[in-house]
């Protein structure tokens, strides 16, 4: 199981209670499978964390793991080991912006 | 028992006012997705319990989110906006070529008759229609493939398709409007588009007669006369008495002619409302005074209505999507503000109160007459 942290608007758009969800990847536990199997679980995330088709990720949204910023990291690129053990979460983060 | 529910969206959330026919008395429910910027709501004309609402985020995207018991509960339908076919450019704020992007849906408009048929206008400017109650949309491409469409420029609110109004006798019609490119009408239910902006003046486009290019603000139509439209222009007040294939001015006396809501009575259609609005640059009412404006006469002859509304240091807009009109007996007019401030009158304007004084600012009101 993958552990996943969402924000709190996202929280609330997929009714879940918690900051944490887990979510199952089959196969290799990269950033894009692990999005995947969060919008199979959620399906009202879709398009609220990256383009429906594109799979872009939204402007101000960004991903850290392990005190490491992976935003920019490519979706097939594996997620750091204590992310795949389940020691530590995979955070999806409203990124600060405005005033 | 008849009474009115107002769907009042705003910057932080949406908020649902609800009386019984007297509109004394408001019950406030809200903020309803909090935090999230609710650019419209609206109720099916076919089942007032049916509620569609546009819930957009500058982090987390568009949502679109339904009721099927009156706003009691909602649940997230479709947001995937694809544009048909090749996107296609339209032109930048610089002159050049712009892929269209969608942003957000700024108004929902549901179809007279069938709960699960919708409208959405969209920016960048697209209109999307849905058959299944919001689970899937698909767009009317003959809009944006209209020839004119890599000429649209869009202002500094951007792209947006704001207006859509369906025409009760003729299922096939439709009208809309775009900032900053103009009006258009379908007759064939979409398929194809004209622009319809002849008699429309702009001084601020290299050709102020240009057959687009213009500001339009929003039009409004008395359901029992279709073929007359009235326009708030980004300035001007016009009217069209064939279906907006021709346009004449009908600012006549008011203080301003910029504003962006305009609206008729419910029962009167020579009736109409704006809020003139000091300029361009000056987004509030002129001198601090919250004035709407009535025209009994179809324009040009316009009367202040100021019972009620703050006559001094007021200095808050009203968007284009803000005020709205209920069918009750007498009819109700209802307004909110960039302040927070929701005002009804249920005596054709003649008087105002504010029902809440403090929401975060709004950004549309609709009004349902409910049975």
């Amino acid at each position: 199981m993958i552990r996943v942290v969402l924000p709190v608007h996202l929280r609330t758009l997929a009714r879940v209670d918690g900051s944490e969800v887990e979510v199952e990847v089959s196969g290799e536990a990269t950033q894009g499978a692990v999005l995947d199997a969060l919008e199979e679980k959620f399906p009202m995330l879709r398009g609220a964390i990256r383009d429906h088709v594109t799979h872009k990720r939204r402007d101000f949204i960004r991903f850290f793991a392990c005190q490491e910023d992976l935003s920019h990291d490519p979706p097939d690129t594996p997620l750091p080991n204590a992310v795949i053990e389940g020691q530590e979460p995979f955070l999806v983060v409203g990124a600060m912006a405005g005033g | 028992m008849s009474g009115v529910r107002l769907l009042v969206g705003t910057r932080k959330g949406a908020f649902i006012l609800t009386s019984d026919g007297k509109r004394k008395a408001w019950d406030v429910n809200g903020p309803l997705f909090a935090g999230w910027e609710m650019y419209h709501l609206k109720g099916s004309p076919a089942d007032q319990d049916r509620l569609y609402a546009s819930q957009t985020s500058g982090w987390f995207g568009q949502q679109v989110q339904r009721s099927d018991d009156g706003g009691k509960t909602w649940e997230p339908v479709g947001n995937e906006f694809a544009y048909d076919g090749v996107t296609g450019t339209h032109q930048w704020y610089d002159g050049t070529p712009h892929p269209w992007e969608f942003k957000r849906v700024w108004h929902l408009e549901p179809s007279l008759d069938d709960p699960d048929t919708v409208y959405a206008g969209v920016e960048d400017a697209a209109m999307f229609r849905t058959t299944d109650g919001g689970k899937t949309w698909h767009e009317l491409p003959g809009l944006r493939g209209h020839g004119s469409g890599p000429a649209w420029q869009p202002g500094a609110g951007g792209l947006c398709l704001h207006t859509i109004l369906l025409d009760p006798s003729n299922e096939k019609r439709m009208f809309i409007a775009i900032s900053a490119a103009g009006a258009f009408r379908t007759d064939d239910t979409g398929e194809t588009w004209k622009p319809i902006n002849q008699g429309l003046k702009s001084e601020g486009i290299p050709d102020p007669k240009a057959e687009v290019g213009h500001c339009v603000h929003r039009i409004a139509m008395h359901p029992s006369r279709p073929d007359v439209l009235f326009m708030q222009k980004h300035w001007d007040v016009m009217r069209s008495d064939d279906a907006g294939d021709s346009w004449h001015e009908v600012s006549g006396n008011l203080p301003t002619d910029f504003g962006f809501p305009i609206d008729v009575h419910a029962h009167e259609p020579e009736t109409i409302y704006v809020v003139p609005i000091k300029s361009d640059s000056e987004h509030y009412p002129p001198e601090g005074k919250l004035r709407v404006y009535r025209s009994r006469t179809g324009g040009n002859e316009w009367e202040a209505l100021t019972n009620g509304l703050p006559q001094r240091d007021c200095y808050v807009n009203v968007l284009r999507d803000a005020m709205t009109v209920d069918s009750l007996d007498s009819c109700g007019i209802y307004f909110g503000t960039t302040g927070g401030q929701v005002y009804a009158s249920t005596d054709s304007g003649d008087s105002w109160h504010a029902i809440v004084h403090d929401l975060p600012a709004v950004l549309s009101v609709e009004a349902q007459t409910l049975q």
